[in-house]
């Protein structure tokens, strides 16, 4: 019986080439996004942004929420989220193997990373996803220029 | 009265026990199992999960449940900020109790999964009287 054991990547050098290829495909995936800011969440709930040329998304999983009783308002530059998450009591006589999923109300601001039209928020709730859709004004969103040629052919 | 505050959590990602072909991220979802002397119910926070995507295994006492998320943003948006991950949901359960095959209950409404699982009836525990001679 050895005393010691370590893995031997030659044990079994595929599985460690899969090991190293998607630690390597993580580390790709962190260092080469320059433009996409990683944050960590300091208030509920964690949100992701994202644009395409007219619209500005935030995006947050809020599972089992009644979106009648989301609020949404933009002020200033910055998207304002509040809400409560209710978890219906069971009845009276269960008993609990696990507790994780919690309750709780949430006020949260996000600062916008460019200036949104506010008229023109739409804000939908499906399968306990919020995305809220946001115009950019005119004047900010970039303008097409003729004499460059499309990068990508179109597909649709 | 005291209202809780939510807190942000950072999605815990699921061990990996298998290899996985579909590429991205898997996550545990946070759940809550309760019993009563006739079923075990369990309920998980998958969002983005929807009906046709959500797997339920169950042999004997083992539970897998699994949930496959469509793409996080629509075609042409570029991320700006991501503050969470997204991926597929799956976890394991080994239950207490056998379940009946025959009678489970799955729905899921606005990204929460709720399971219900009755128990096979057991043998009702009998009485053994020793005759005297």
């Amino acid at each position: 019986m050895p005393i010691f054991t370590f893995r031997d990547p030659w044990s079994d050098p595929f599985r460690e080439m899969e090991r190293l290829r998607r630690q390597m495909e993580r580390l790709f995936e962190e260092t080469f996004a320059p433009e996409l800011v990683r944050m960590r969440p300091g208030v509920y709930p964690p949100v992701n942004i994202s644009e395409d040329r007219d619209n500005l998304y935030v995006r947050a999983e809020l599972p089992g929420i009644n979106p009648v009783e989301l609020e949404i308002t933009i002020h200033e530059g910055n998207l304002i989220l509040r809400g409560e998450r209710k978890i219906p009591e069971e009845s009276e006589n269960v008993n609990y193997h696990r507790r994780e999923r919690e309750s709780g109300f949430f006020r949260r601001v996000v600062a916008l990373p460019s200036p949104v039209n506010p008229a023109s928020v739409e804000a939908s709730y499906k399968n306990g996803i919020l995305t809220i859709k946001m115009a950019k004004p005119e004047e900010i969103k970039p303008r097409k220029s003729r004499s460059r040629p499309p990068r990508e052919a179109r597909h649709d | 009265m005291t209202e809780k505050e939510l807190q942000p959590k950072v999605k815990t990602e699921a061990p990996a026990k298998a290899e996985r072909v579909r590429p991205g991220r898997v996550f545990l979802p946070a759940v809550d199992i309760f019993e009563t002397p006739e079923a075990i119910t369990v309920l998980a926070d998958m969002p983005g999960v929807t009906g046709d995507k959500v797997t339920i295994d169950i042999k004997e006492n083992h539970l897998f449940l699994s949930g496959e998320v469509g793409p996080p943003m629509g075609p042409g948006e570029t991320p700006v900020v991501q503050e969470y991950y997204t991926g597929d949901f799956q976890r394991e359960f080994h239950l207490g109790s056998i379940i009946d095959q025959g009678r489970i209950e799955a729905t899921i409404k606005d990204g929460v999964l709720r399971l219900k699982l009755d128990k096979v009836e057991k043998a009702k525990p009998r009485k053994i009287e020793v005759k005297t001679a």
